[in-house]
Formats: structure tokens, sequence, C-alpha cells
């Protein structure tokens, strides 16, 4: 079972919510958090998980052996991203354009191109008290989330319940955070901003045929039009966190919500039966096309 | 003619409130909604589109099947798995045109993608360009660079003194882009230790890139020793507090009537706003 957590604006809680369900989970189930949110990576602040394996995100750049190298052109030619290109006598690569497709080295007709790894980021694994954790880490400076994002999903483990938290928006880095999940949680608050954004990740996981709930954060301040929006579009309010300083406080400073307040995992496990329920995990339907695994029924 | 960009990396700490004020506050400037997937401002500014443009960017590979011999060379040499039965998944599929180039029928063809809209409006408070990538979009760089080179075209024709640029969340792609040239990024943080986090890798971008920077703590009284060491760490970094702004309960009240806080009240945090648009000037000056 894969849950991904998204939200369109920022700051609507995601993480606050990805973490509390991962940690009500954890006690019940084999349970995975996946921090897919590579440019700004906040779980670990929550989950201060120990790390125990680290990996470099590495993208294939090519490597031209000047000396085989007849500056033919075509390794220019081929590139639909301007990262090589050919004057006169000199191959020029600019490796933060390429995206590792590997078209230049397989065409080059004298076989003169190999690649090498450039790290745009890293995978970190490991454990946060019986918690498998995982996430990925953006360096500075460098522009493509989506391959740290596909090496974070690499790590999820078809046995348990992963979670995954979701970057801001709704473009490519969301969409290969977001795809292949059994179930999409929305993470909303009930203003303008959150509701105008709240309908584009609605759109966004409609395109990738993937079911979803919403949840609204700081419920109580801003307007009704989230509610009235989710009526009318037929899509299921699966909880409500009030808008209240001990939450903000908490969180403010990196305390999971059902480590402070431990009265909300029992709503973050009805929360989490609720999604099984809609997915139809236990009832031998299929998920996307193939079995869900089998794991006991959380509760 | 100077531009600023409002960044925050983490998303949700104020960044497009404070534009909006600023847009209230501002004499002669443009306005620019670089978050192109998740676009707000234009909730706070009324806008009327004035031009809609599309944007095209990036290919797609698509097969012919009438030519296709099932050989399943496209499939083997497609590194991002957009490939499966002899089907391109447009999602997945990352334009590279490496398919197309091995396919010994030459049955594929790369197809340019129609990836979103940008639009020229006009606002009570001067022009906005502003854009919508398409759901589940790519190239929100490019896109972040389509508006603001129009930004930058509208404000060299109409000698403005301001480009103001509402930026995305995040450290990635569109946030580099929406840096680049600019005179002076503010990056609005909250005294959270996620806020406080991302916060150190945007100022890392900023100074990767060369772009001086000023830091608003928005709601610093949500916990007051987070705004201390965030105080600390700037202190450390050589880079100023420009503002302090207070949780205030009038910033939701004036969204929800669709309208910037300066123009909802004008004491409080509209004081403080009206002071911070006040220091960006004066850094823009010097």
């Amino acid at each position: 079972m894969i849950v991904s957590v998204a939200s369109g604006k920022g700051g609507t809680g995601k993480t606050l919510v990805a973490t509390s369900l991962a940690l009500s989970l954890r006690e019940k189930a084999r349970v995975q958090l996946l921090d897919c949110d590579v440019e700004e990576p906040n779980a670990h602040i929550l989950l201060q998980p120990t790390f125990t394996d680290r990996e470099a995100v590495l993208i294939p750049v090519p490597k031209v052996d000047e000396g085989k190298c007849t500056y033919c052109g075509k390794c220019a030619e081929v590139c639909a991203f301007n990262a090589v290109a050919v004057l006169g006598q000199k191959v020029l690569v600019f490796p933060e354009l390429c995206h590792g497709c590997g078209a230049c080295s397989y065409l080059c007709p004298e076989g003169a191109i190999a690649e090498e790894g450039r790290a745009i980021g890293v995978v970190e694994t490991g454990d946060s008290r019986g918690l498998s954790f995982v996430h990925g880490r953006l360096a500075i400076g460098e522009a493509m989330a989506p391959p740290v994002i596909r090496k974070v999903r690499e790590h999820i483990d078809p046995q348990a319940i992963a979670i995954i938290d979701v970057s801001p928006g709704t473009s490519c880095p969301v969409v290969q955070a977001v795809k292949g999940s059994d179930f999409c949680l929305l993470v909303t608050e009930p203003t303008p901003f959150g509701l105008n954004d709240l309908a584009l990740a609605v759109e966004m996981v409609r395109k990738l045929a993937i079911p979803c709930g919403v949840v609204i954060n700081r419920a109580g301040v801003g307007d009704g039009r989230v509610e009235g929006y989710c009526r009318e579009e037929g899509i299921p309010i699966l909880l409500a966190i009030p808008l209240d300083m001990e939450i903000a406080s908490l969180y403010s400073r990196g305390i999971p919500l059902t480590e402070g307040l431990p009265e909300w995992r029992e709503r973050f496990l009805e929360l989490y039966d609720k999604i099984e329920e809609r997915v139809g995990v236990g009832t031998g339907q299929t998920v996307n096309g193939r079995k869900t695994p089998p794991f006991n029924r959380v509760r | 003619m100077k531009e600023i960009v409002v960044l925050s990396g983490k998303g949700g700490t104020g960044k497009t409130t404070l534009v909006g004020s600023f847009a209230a506050l501002s004499q002669s400037k443009v306005l620019v909604d670089c978050d192109v997937d998740a676009a707000d401002l234009h909730l706070l500014l009324s806008p009327s589109v004035k031009e809609e443009r599309e944007f095209w960017s990036g290919h797609v590979a698509s097969i012919d099947n009438k030519l296709c011999t099932r050989c399943g060379i496209c499939e083997a040499v497609c590194r991002f798995e957009a490939i499966k039965n002899l089907k391109v998944d447009p999602i997945s599929c990352e334009g590279c045109g490496f398919c197309s180039q091995v396919c010994p029928e030459h049955c594929i063809t790369m197809k340019e993608r129609m990836a979103g809209h940008w639009f020229i409006s006009e606002t009570r408070y001067g022009p906005l360009v502003h854009a919508q990538l398409g759901v589940a979009g790519e190239n929100s760089g490019k896109l972040v660079a389509v508006v603001r080179n129009a930004a930058r075209a509208i404000a060299r024709e109409q000698h403005s003194n301001y480009i103001i640029s509402d930026g995305p969340p995040g450290i990635g792609c569109p946030v580099i882009s929406s840096l680049a040239g600019a005179n002076l990024a503010l990056l609005v943080t909250e005294p959270t230790l996620s806020g406080m986090h991302d916060l150190e890798r945007v100022i890392g971008v900023c100074q990767h890139f060369g772009v001086p920077v000023l830091v608003c703590i928005n709601k610093y009284d949500l916990n007051e020793e987070n705004t201390h060491h965030i105080e600390e760490y700037c202190y450390t970094q050589g880079v100023e507090i420009a503002s302090k702004i207070p949780y205030d309960n009038v910033v939701i009240e004036a969204l929800v009537r669709n309208l910037p806080v300066v123009e909802y009240v004008k004491n409080g945090v509209a004081r403080q706003i009206e002071a911070l648009w006040q220091t960006i000037a004066r850094a823009l000056e010097a």
C-alpha cells in the first residue's frame, strides 16, 4: 500500500500529516516513510531517524575521448537538451543541462563517448524507532529534482505501508513522487489560496487516476469554500485538524503531533482505515492493476 | 529598473501575502507570479487578462503503430521507463528523443508539448505577468524564464522602477530560474524547525548564484526562541533581517476578502509590511 501526501499549496501541513500517520501506524504494521520533497526535506526533523546508509544520486553524463572523436557532431545533433556542442575541433559538454538519457554515448559512431556519474544529491536511509525512513536531498544549486525522487522511490518496500511526503505544487517533481500511489491524501487549508491549489492538485491526481481524499488543516480559519468544493466534486474530507496554538507550537519545535498529543493517534488510525476502505485493500480487489501486497489489517 | 524576487524554501510562509501588499505599496512596477504550478497572486490582485499565450516546451515521443514492427528497441534504450508494451507514457517521457533516434523503422516522432499558458494582465496596481503550467507539466523553469522576460519587456517600455516577483517554494529548477539576474531576494521564513532548515538551503542557493538577500521572519512570535536562533544564524551568515512580522488573524481575514493586508487594515502588521517594503526599496537603491 502506497499513500502519498500532497497539497498543491506549500505549508498546509503535509509533513505534519505524513509523519503523524506513519507514527500512528508504526506499532500496528510495517511502515515506511519516504520524504520525496527532495528540495526541502523536513520529515527527518520530526522523526529524528538514525541513518544507516547514504548513497549519492548520480546522473550519467558524457565523457568524450578526444583521441577517438572525429568531431562529426552526431552527439550534439541527438542531444535534446543542448548539453553537448561541437565547435570545430572541440567538444563542449554542459553537465548541468544533461538529463542522462545516454543517446550521445550510444549513437556516437566512433564509440568515443563513455559516461561518468555526476552527483546531484543524496538518498539517506535509516530507522526511526521501528519506522523505516528514506529521504533524498537535492544538492544546493542543482535544478533537477526528479532523478533524486526516483532514487528515493526505489526504496519502496512492497510489503510495507509506504507513506510518501511530497513537495508542494503540481509539476514534474510532484508527479514523480505521487505516481503509482494507491491513494493520495491532499492536505489543504480553508483559505482562497488553499482552495485554488487544492483544485489544481485534484486535477493532477485525477490525471494520474489515483483516488484521493482531503485533510483540512487549520480548520476554523478562513471560510467554508473548501468544504463546498469537496462536496461538489464528490471528494471525501477524511480528517480536519483545527487551528490550535498547541499543535502549531509542537510543530515549530519539531515534535510530532502524535507524540505531543497522543490522542491524535487514534484519529490517524481512523484516517488510515478510511483510506483502506477507499482503495479496497483486504477485499481482494486489485489496486492500480496489481494485487495489493498481503499485510495484516491494521486493527 | 530593479528586480526583486520573494522566496522561502518552505512553502506557506507568506510569500504571496507579502507580494500582494508590496503591489499596493510600491510605485511604478510590474508584478510577476513565478510560482507557475500553483499560482495564487492573482487571487489578491483580481487581474483582467489582456493577452493569453500558449507555452510550448519540450517534446514527447509518439509511436506510429502502423509502421511499428514491435522490435522493442525503443523500450530497451529508454532510461525513464516511459515506454511499456510499446506504449508511451507521456508523464514519464523526458523528451530526450533517444527512442526516435534508434527506431529502425523510423516510426517514432517527437511531438512538441503544449505545456501551459501564460498571461499579461492589468490590475489596479499595474501590470501582472502570470502563468499556469499544465497539470503534471514539465519545464517550469523555462516558463518562469518566459514570464520574467515578458515582465522585463513591459518594465522597459513603461520605464518601471521595479519588477516584483512572487517565487515558488523549494530550491530547484523554477527557483533557480526566478533568481537569474535578480537584484535582491527577500527570503520569508517562519520560526519552525522546518522553516529554519529550509531557509538555510535557500540562502545557500542565493549565495551560490550571487544574489543578495534580506530575510523576513513571518509569524515571529509563534516561537520566539526559534526566532532568536534564526537571528543568530543570519548574523553568522552576514544576512540582514529586514523585518519580524507577528502572527495576526487579519492576514487570513484579508485573504478571504481577496485583498492585500495593507488594504484591509492600516495598523499592526500593515505597518510592519510597509516598513519592510521601505527597507527593500532602500536596499535596492544602494
